[in-house]
């Protein structure tokens, strides 16, 4: 088997990489252009960690060919701030403690992401089901199901609403 | 008198975790990401047999193949290379193996795929030999060994403990209950699989990147690998990268982590060893598989007289922390609740199936699903309300128990309470509705189990008014970076944020015993505060000089150094250091400090306080069960801890949904299916973990108890959430359709038969 060039879109950046035909897109983010955001934790699409987007779709980079990427828009959990800025809904996630080990949270948010690009405002029960293709051993979702709940609306009455950095002042 | 949560201004915040940010950006670094120059990748080959002699192994095909860099086969480990505390467990198996994870043979080679082909051409004759997978057959006279060279499959382990006189007190009980428990398999499943990079510097000294929660103790056991290798007097150096979550499934080192070192060493390259989800299941290690069985009594206004256990525990076919865990669950039979009376004889017996580990619990899991569902049992037929009985038995604040604990506070009653607050006890549910309850037990000042249940901490203050905390404790997603840094910049009038909590470079940190037995906010914290309380004298002590005031009246809040009542004298706290470090004759202001909580060690009577303080609570479940499927759904779930203080809220309330949900799927869903040693279902979609959309919104009432030997009051809860789960929902399942499931999990094929046997 040869290795072939292809290019790819990426977090709004054309990238080209020599991949072999079998590669999968995860293995090319990973290993090839070191976007390390995405995780590996099954390699057979049942954990959600390796979830990216092409064309603003939640996709599993682990079952996806890199060569079916090409033409496609890509977004990375890398793509989701603005340089240093966090996305509001990763700001809602590291208020509420969405995040323990972390080792799901790109996957996470990603889904999140998509679900939220389609429903700004989702109700618990519609969260669930969006993010139930991610598993998480760390936070019993409660607290990940509420940061994707309060990232497009945040609630008065919740505590981690308030910002760290209002609560700073 | 106590202090209230408003009398701090750091702790008790809800502040997020320090490094959520690096995380949700993907930045990150875990084991898998981080890649070295040069670096091998090596891999591990298996057993084919549960039980087999090898009789021949040919690696000459892998050795020829171009890319490969080293074949290693039991042959080439040291003789006294060997794992687990008993050391019974060489990282590379010579002439025999005893379990379908034992490992045969490994490579190194310049890219995964080429050392899994390797792998694939190393040519293995074994011989096979019968194999024992039934702990109980194991223990019979004529059962064929594990171990030829030892007399019985038994392990030697004392655990064989009375206190009082269970034969005459069950004899005067008005009441008695008696039955089988059994627990099953299940592991950790972090979603990071193991990993580990070794490397040697051009003096034989050993840096190793690795997934531990105990990085003082793994440096131990990989200094004794140099030395079975012939490298004296090395050194080695532990760093722990992010980990993608613990458990305990990092207490202990494994096979692969010596194995990087053995390729590490011969290649003279980096080599890293990083665990695909197949091989996690089948090579990482498990919670003890337990067969229970209790007996206990109470008198007729329901006051428990004894509790009788007996247990034999599955030890797999090696020795790790998993065989110790009789330890920890004589913590609950002993004093979940009070009573006199205790007989616990446990024994472990080798088997040719997977060898357990520490998770979460550790062993309080196993041994509160059978007392918490025989306390129902007892209840019901003593006639008597099973929150009541509850009540009347709970462990209170000053008790000393059987065992030698020392109950100094003692929240259980709030947390009955809570639970009772928020569900409904009185039986008047819909059909097919139940509620139940259950409480716990934990350890939660530390848990004397080595000779050491110490923690260091070095305090390092820089120019600017922010700290550099080196401590010994560990972080794994759970937050004790957050805890550390809240305890400090409480203590110095800083903000979480000031605080730079460096954790997990033994070359840098101090020595610590692990992250385990829900220790770290307790003696890592308590560590941290008194390192803070050092370095806050020393400033004192220069200001005093300064201000022209007595050291006492100098205070610290919102980063400043003042004298209350005197505008004059204040300054920020930056400014003094800088003062400090410039001045003639200037000093340095670090402290360091040893914090090894004054709690015991049991003797040889198996006696003795283990921590200095538990932990308790009280979780109540309600189900639905549909009597047509056997499915049980949980329909609202609250778990009330008594945390001493909750030094952050916010992360607090994510180890108590953790651990619930880890406990929901350990009640009802998951299961490691072993057949005849071998596992089938090593993959998420076979082995059940709970999602989002299995998982229940969990309430969380904190009970706070100010420990007075806490860091501000705390207690452990790193475990807790996940210990009274199980029997919360076979209480429930009882309440609802009036069947108890004994054997985890509970399967709905389980509770149709159940439901079957009832209505026939
Ligand atoms: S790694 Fe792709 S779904 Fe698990
Ligand atoms: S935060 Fe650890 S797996 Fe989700």
């Amino acid at each position: 088997m040869e290795k072939i060039l292809i290019t790819l879109n990426i977090n709004d950046k054309p990238c080209e990489v020599m991949v072999y035909p079998n590669d999968t897109l995860l293995e090319v983010l990973r290993d090839e252009l070191d976007l390390t955001g995405s995780k590996e934790s099954c390699g057979e699409g049942v954990c959600g960690s390796c979830t990216i987007h092409m064309d603003d779709k939640p996709v599993r980079s682990c079952l996806t060919l890199a060569m079916e990427a090409t033409g496609t828009k890509i977004k990375t959990v890398e793509g989701l701030a603005k340089g240093d800025e966090l996305s509001s809904l990763q700001q809602s996630f590291v208020d509420h403690g969405a995040v323990q080990c972390g080792f799901c949270t790109p996957g996470m948010l990603m889904s999140a992401d998509a679900l939220l690009k389609i429903n700004s405002k989702p109700d618990e029960k519609t969260v669930r089901k969006a993010i139930a293709g991610n598993i998480c051993r760390c936070t019993g979702y409660t607290k990940i199901v509420k940061a994707v709940a309060h990232a497009g609306n945040s609630q008065d009455h919740c505590p981690d609403c308030i910002t760290f950095s209002k609560a700073k002042e | 008198m106590s202090k209230s949560n408003s009398d701090f201004s750091v702790v008790g915040k809800r502040i997020p975790k320090l490094d959520a940010a690096q995380k949700a950006m993907g930045r990150a670094e875990y084991i898998q990401d981080i890649k070295l120059p040069g670096m091998l990748y090596g891999r591990i080959l298996y057993s084919k047999y549960a039980h087999a002699n090898i009789v021949k192994i040919d690696t000459s095909k892998a050795v020829a193949l171009s890319g490969v860099h080293a074949v290693l086969t039991g042959e080439d480990v040291p003789e006294k290379m060997k794992m687990g505390f008993i050391k019974d467990n060489p990282p590379i198996k010579k002439g025999k193996v005893c379990s379908f994870r034992d490992e045969v043979a490994a490579v190194a080679a310049i890219s995964p795929e080429i050392a899994k082909k390797a792998l694939d051409l190393i040519e293995i004759e074994y011989e096979e030999q019968i194999g024992i997978f039934d702990p109980e057959k194991a223990m019979e006279k004529d059962s064929p060994l594990v171990h030829g060279h030892l007399k019985s499959n038994v392990l030697k382990m004392p655990w064989d403990i009375h206190y009082g006189d269970v034969e005459k007190a069950e004899k005067e009980s008005a009441f008695v209950v008696e039955d089988r428990f059994t627990t099953q398999w299940v592991t950790h499943c972090c979603l990071g699989t193991s990993g580990a990079i070794a490397l040697f510097d051009a003096n034989d000294n050993l840096t190793i990147h690795t997934n531990t929660q105990i990085p003082s103790l793994a440096q131990k056991d990989f200094l004794e690998s140099l030395k079975a290798m012939g490298l004296e007097n090395k050194r080695v150096r532990v760093i722990k990268p992010i980990i993608g979550g613990g458990f305990g499934s990092k207490l202990d080192t494994y096979a692969y982590e010596h194995i990087a070192i053995l390729l590490a060493h011969k290649c003279r390259k980096p080599v890293k060893i990083a665990f695909d989800r197949v091989e996690e299941f089948k090579a990482t290690s498990t919670r003890q598989p337990t067969i229970i069985y209790i007996k206990q009594g109470c008198d007729k206004n329901g006051k428990l007289t004894f509790r009788d256990m007996r247990m034999v525990l599955d030890n797999g076919a090696h020795t790790s922390w998993g065989a110790t865990t009789p330890s920890v669950m004589l913590m609950p039979i002993s004093s979940l609740y009070r009573v006199e009376n205790v007989k616990y004889v446990a024994k472990c017996v080798y088997t040719n199936n997977t060898y357990s580990q520490a998770m979460r619990g550790y062993g309080n899991p196993q041994a509160t699903f059978a007392i918490e569902s025989s306390m129902d049992m007892l209840a019901e037929k003593a006639g008597i309300d099973r929150i009541e009985i509850r009540r009347i038995n709970r462990n209170q604040s000053g008790d000393e128990t059987p065992q030698g604990l020392k109950i100094t506070t003692c929240g259980l009653e709030e947390c009955i309470d809570a639970v009772e607050k928020e569900l409904k006890f009185d039986g008047k549910n819909e059909k097919g509705v139940g509620t139940g309850i259950a409480s716990l037990i934990h350890v939660g000042g530390g848990a004397r189990i080595y000779g050491s249940d110490g923690c260091g901490a070095i305090l390092k203050m820089d120019d600017y008014g922010k700290v550099d905390v080196f401590t010994g404790g560990t972080d794994m997603g759970q937050g004790l970076d957050n805890i550390i840094a809240q305890i400090v910049a409480e203590e110095l009038g800083l903000l979480a944020e000031d605080i730079n909590v460096v954790h997990s470079d033994t070359d840098i940190c101090p020595w610590d015993v692990g992250a385990h037995a829900s220790r770290s906010t307790f003696v890592a914290g308590n560590a941290a505060l008194g390192a803070a309380k050092k370095v806050k004298q020393k400033i004192q002590k220069f200001a005093s000089k300064l201000f022209d005031v007595p050291a006492e009246k100098i205070e610290f809040k919102d980063k400043l150094v003042f004298v209350p009542g005197d505008q004059e004298k204040s300054m920020p706290l930056g400014k003094l250091l800088r003062k400090a470090h410039f001045s003639p004759g200037g000093t340095m202001l670090m402290a360091e400090y040893f914090y090894d909580p004054d709690n015991q060690n049991m003797g040889k009577e198996l006696k003795g306080n283990m921590s200095m303080t538990y932990s308790f609570g009280a979780h109540g479940a309600k189900v639905k069960v549909d009597e047509e499927t056997g499915k049980v759904e949980v329909l609202e779930y609250v778990a009330a801890h008594d945390v001493g203080r909750a030094i952050n809220p916010l992360l607090l309330e994510g180890q108590v949904y953790g651990g619930v949900v880890m406990g929901l799927g350990y009640a009802l869903t998951e299961e490691v299916t072993v057949k005849d040693g071998e596992i089938m279902n090593a993959n998420f979609r076979d082995y059940k973990l709970f999602t989002a959309k299995d998982a229940v919104k969990i309430k969380a009432p904190i009970i706070e108890t100010d420990d007075k030997d806490g860091p501000f009051g705390a207690k452990g809860i790193g475990e807790p959430g996940c210990v009274p789960t199980a029997p919360a929902i076979a209480n429930a399942i009882y309440d609802a359709v009036g069947v108890r499931i004994k054997d985890l999990p509970i399967t709905p094929e389980k509770v149709l038969v159940a439901l079957k046997k009832k209505n026939d």
